[in-house]
């Protein structure tokens, strides 16, 4: 299969029509630094006596949702935001620990927004859009400050200033961080932001209530249609403009660090109503994750990437070694990251040290029962700083540690292995953060834009809060002043037709009273997913899982067991039409994955590799952002290629020697 | 390992509810909590009953979704630990343990062991935040925050609104979970201009909401999952006194 084939070049039309489409990014003129300077000038504004007068939804309360809908809120937009958790606050991106990345220079060791951006295309391995990473970089110094205002508790020096430190990808220290418990903090800022405008009642909160359709009207987003997750009631919401900010679909997996709940069917529903879905395959296995121990296992817990500031990592040099790690001499350790990156050391990026901890592990070098973990080695930090020090940093991961695995982590060195983590694929959106359908507008994880194949740790929590704060509540303004919004009723046709469609698929659920549940069928999927698409893909594989997945759907849709009714609270329910929508989005992502046939960040094509062992791109072949279109069930979607254009990060070969 | 469990079983609000027995059988110890009630769900719905309803998102200590009383204790027996956390290497083989859901009248059960706790997000609407627009904020290290403040402000931020606080209360109190809100942002110079106003008007709505006055017990303490101190309901009725005596411009 040619990797260009079903390519289509037209105008961009203002509706996602069937068929053909050419992409327009939108992207400002001018020079990378002044492109989002003429941009805000350029664009129209809502006067603030006729904000009141649009109404926007914001689907989910994350930091890209919470801040979106606090920031809109307090222009005086009407805005509505809903969420499947019982409060916004618990939201997945509460979960991040590491940090925040922002150019702010404050540890005077050359750090710039230029140096922030080059980092940031340089980890995604040059398959980001520039302008959007430049952007990202301006505004990360202004999520920093706006944060500190609204009592981020970040660590500080003795002396009362900020405290940063280095992550992966950077040879600086910019990374904010409180504790281990970055993403908590800042979304509680963000959350707390957000029930201000509650108290104002400029925004209305819907929690319990779970995104299942996008509403098109005259071919621009106008509504949502929700189920209310405590009376099964399917709601009606309208409006001017749907911000989706739904986070990532690293479930697909089954095992991923991703809380339980979080998954693609609000994007996915969106993808099907004519937004493009960018770069599925673009997925991110972070490299410190408490190792897999047994089938009851529901999730996989992270350690901070934070820890190998500190933590050396390594396995014995020789195969099959089984004594303990304290009996094992330091001759007779390979430090291999060390050892092939003496720059980066133990700081390469995510991609890169995860797929070192496969080959090591396939060499069969790994250690602990299953032999699938390296070891993260704290001692010489311990001897070197004290173990207080230690215990300051990273105290809670410790011990979270300690709880899950029953070992001693100041004692024993941590056991880790790569799981599933973050997507840095998502729909398609423009410059202006809007999708290929007018008025849907994604932000954060659920976009495809700035992390390229590869995200550098501590730059979602940027992301999610530059997208929320700072980009959409001008980009959403200046669409709700350019754009003619005919009045729309909740009663109209494509509100009831959306409706069935949606009735249709839980009574269908219902139904079907088969013999399997739906947590068996998830984790079939994310077994099959992982072997076959997931740390190292080669087509034989891709075409294995693009044979197997339309069967295991098939199953699904006829052996499936949801006991109960639609009209109360059913966890089962809601669980398995995400299930469904991971059963057909599978598909499009390794599909996605068998056209990219050159290696790139978290995409490793066995077949597209350096000689020693690297990725290889291919950049006159792929470098693309490749978006999709979804023509119905069952049917092979079409790619449209978004060209990416390097003006000023000229892409080379990553190295991080 | 093999348990019996007594779970709260409720199909509504409205419904009333019971102890119903159930065994789970077969556990390994380095199972969670919650991945033991995975397992005794997966036994229900292949005998195609409803499965036992709970709340339950991050599995690692951090959203503040999972919460039960096992064994009357508030998110179980290990200290600092949230019911996600709890791992069945901690219970002996063959034990009987009782899994109920938070009982306060302002978190009124949903179903089984789902509770609403609405209500803490209402108290936080009512004032637990600082009012600063998007974009007003200042350069960020022009506000110092003393190293001592930032980590004590810290360690009150830490909070995950889970409730086990109201749940072991005999008041069914929120002073701790409003406290450490309270402290959270009055610790800090940026938030230091609403502080009164703000124990004023969070208290208020946590009377609104029907949860209780605090008695000293310290029971809320020794359940909090993040080990967060009772000396932040002191500092918040220090907020709340100096408010209600001077003023809220105080």
């Amino acid at each position: 299969m040619s990797p260009t084939a079903n390519v289509a070049t037209l105008e961009r039309p203002t509706v996602a029509l069937p068929g053909t489409m050419r992409l327009d990014a939108r992207v400002p003129e001018g020079s990378l630094e002044q492109k989002w300077d003429s941009r805000k000038f350029e664009q129209k504004l809502v006067a603030p006596a006729n904000r009141r007068r649009h109404t926007v939804l914001v689907v989910g309360s994350g930091l890209a949702g919470a801040a979106a809908a606090a920031a809109l809120g307090e222009q005086g937009y009407n805005v509505k935001c809903f969420t499947f958790h019982d409060s916004p606050r618990r939201a997945h991106s509460i979960a991040a620990q590491g940090g925040i990345n922002a150019a702010k220079n404050y540890k005077n060791d050359g750090d710039s927004v230029w140096r922030l951006f080059y980092d940031t295309i340089k980890g995604g391995d040059y398959r980001s859009r520039e302008a959007n990473v430049y952007r990202l970089a301006q505004l990360s110094v202004n999520i920093i400050d706006q944060c500190v205002a609204q009592g981020v508790p970040f660590a500080r020096e003795y002396g009362g200033q900020l405290d940063t430190r280095s992550f992966g990808g950077a040879q600086l220290e910019r990374t904010f961080y409180a504790r281990g418990q970055t993403g908590q903090q800042l979304l509680l800022g963000a959350y707390q932001a957000l029930m201000r405008q509650v108290e104002r009642g400029t925004v209305q909160l819907y929690s319990r209530r779970e995104m299942l359709d996008l509403v098109v009207a005259d071919g621009m987003a106008r509504g949502i249609v929700c189920r209310n997750l405590l009376t099964g009631e399917l709601e009606r919401y309208s409006g001017d403009a749907v911000l989706l900010c739904t986070g990532g679909y690293g479930n697909v997996y089954y095992l991923s660090t991703n809380a339980l709940n979080s998954n693609v069917t609000a994007a996915w529903r969106c993808h099907k109503r004519g937004a493009l879905f960018a770069n599925p395959c673009f997925t991110q296995i972070h490299p410190t994750c408490i190792p897999v121990s047994g089938e009851h296992q529901s999730k996989l817990t992270l350690m901070s990437e934070s820890l190998r500031n500190d933590g050396r990592v390594w396995v014995p040099k020789q195969k099959g070694d089984q004594r303990s790690p304290h009996q094992i001499p330091d001759d007779e350790r390979d430090y291999y990251l060390e050892r092939r990156y003496p720059s980066f050391g133990n700081l390469v990026p995510r991609d890169v040290a995860s797929r070192n901890a496969k080959t090591v592990c396939d060499e069969g070098r790994g250690v602990g029962e299953t032999g699938l973990a390296v070891y993260l080695d704290f001692s010489n930090a311990i001897g070197r700083l004290g173990r207080n020090s230690i215990e300051d940093r990273y105290g809670n991961l410790f011990e979270m540690y300690a709880r899950i695995s029953g070992e001693d982590p100041y004692a024993t060195p941590m056991r880790i292995y790569p799981a599933i983590h973050y997507t840095m694929g998502g729909l398609w959106v423009d410059y202006q953060l809007m999708s290929t359908v007018p008025g849907l507008f994604v932000l954060g994880e659920a976009n495809f834009s700035d992390h390229g194949a590869n995200r550098l740790g501590a730059s979602a929590l940027m992301q999610g809060l530059a997208d929320g704060y700072f980009v959409a509540p001008y980009t959403v303004a200046d669409y709700l002043a350019s754009t003619k919004l005919a009045p729309i009723d909740p009663r109209d046709e494509a509100f009831s037709s959306a409706v069935s469609d949606a009735q249709a698929q839980i009574e269908k659920l219902l139904s079907i009273r088969g013999k399997r549940t739906v947590r068996e069928v998830h984790r079939e999927l994310g077994l099959m997913m992982w072997d076959l698409v997931g740390m190292s893909r080669n087509e034989a594989g891709l075409r294995k899982a693009l044979n197997r997945i339309p069967h295991l759907r098939a199953e699904f849709w006829s052996d499936i067991s949801v006991p109960g009714t639609g009209d109360n609270l059913n966890k089962t329910l809601e669980y398995a039409a995400r299930v469904g929508d991971y059963l057909e989005f599978a598909e499009l992502l390794a599909l996605d994955a068998l056209r990219r046939a050159e290696s790139c960040g978290g995409h490793f094509r066995e077949e597209s590799q350096t000689p020693e062992g690297e990725a290889l791109r291919d950049d006159a072949n792929f470098s693309y952002a490749a978006a999709w279109q979804f023509n119905g069930a069952g049917k092979e979607s079409t790619l449209v290629q978004e060209p990416l254009e390097f003006e000023y990060a000229h892409p080379t070969q990553r190295s991080y020697a | 390992m093999n348990f019996d469990l007594l779970v709260w079983r409720q199909t509504a609000g409205a419904a009333p509810g019971k102890m119903i027995k159930y065994r789970a059988e077969g556990i390994s110890p380095d199972t969670s909590f919650l991945e033991m009630l995975d397992i005794v769900n997966e036994g229900l719905l292949a005998r195609g009953e409803e499965p036992i309803s709970f709340d339950s998102d991050c599995r690692e200590g951090i959203c503040g979704s999972c919460g039960f009383v096992i064994n009357g204790r508030a998110h179980g027996p290990d200290l600092g630990t949230a019911t996600c956390q709890l791992h069945m290497r901690r219970f002996k083989d063959g034990e009987e343990i009782t899994v109920e859901p938070w009982r306060a009248r302002a978190f009124p059960v949903i179903k089984d062991l789902v509770v609403d706790r609405t209500a803490f997000d209402r108290i936080v609407a009512a004032g637990g935040y600082i009012s600063v627009n998007t974009g007003s904020a200042p350069e960020a290290n022009s506000i110092l925050v003393p190293h001592q403040d930032q980590e004590a402000s810290m360690d009150a931020a830490a909070c995950i609104a889970c409730g086990a606080c109201v749940a072991a209360c005999k008041n069914a109190s929120a002073h701790l979970y409003v406290g450490a809100k309270v402290s959270h942002l009055t610790l800090l110079p940026q938030g230091k201009p609403e502080s009164a106003k703000r124990a004023l008007s969070m208290l208020r709505q946590a009377d609104a909401e029907g949860f209780g006055s605090c008695s000293n017990e310290g029971e809320c303490e020794a359940v909090c999952p993040k080990q967060i101190s009772i000396r932040n309901i002191a500092r918040m009725v220090r907020e709340y006194s100096r408010a209600t005596l001077l003023g809220t411009d105080s």
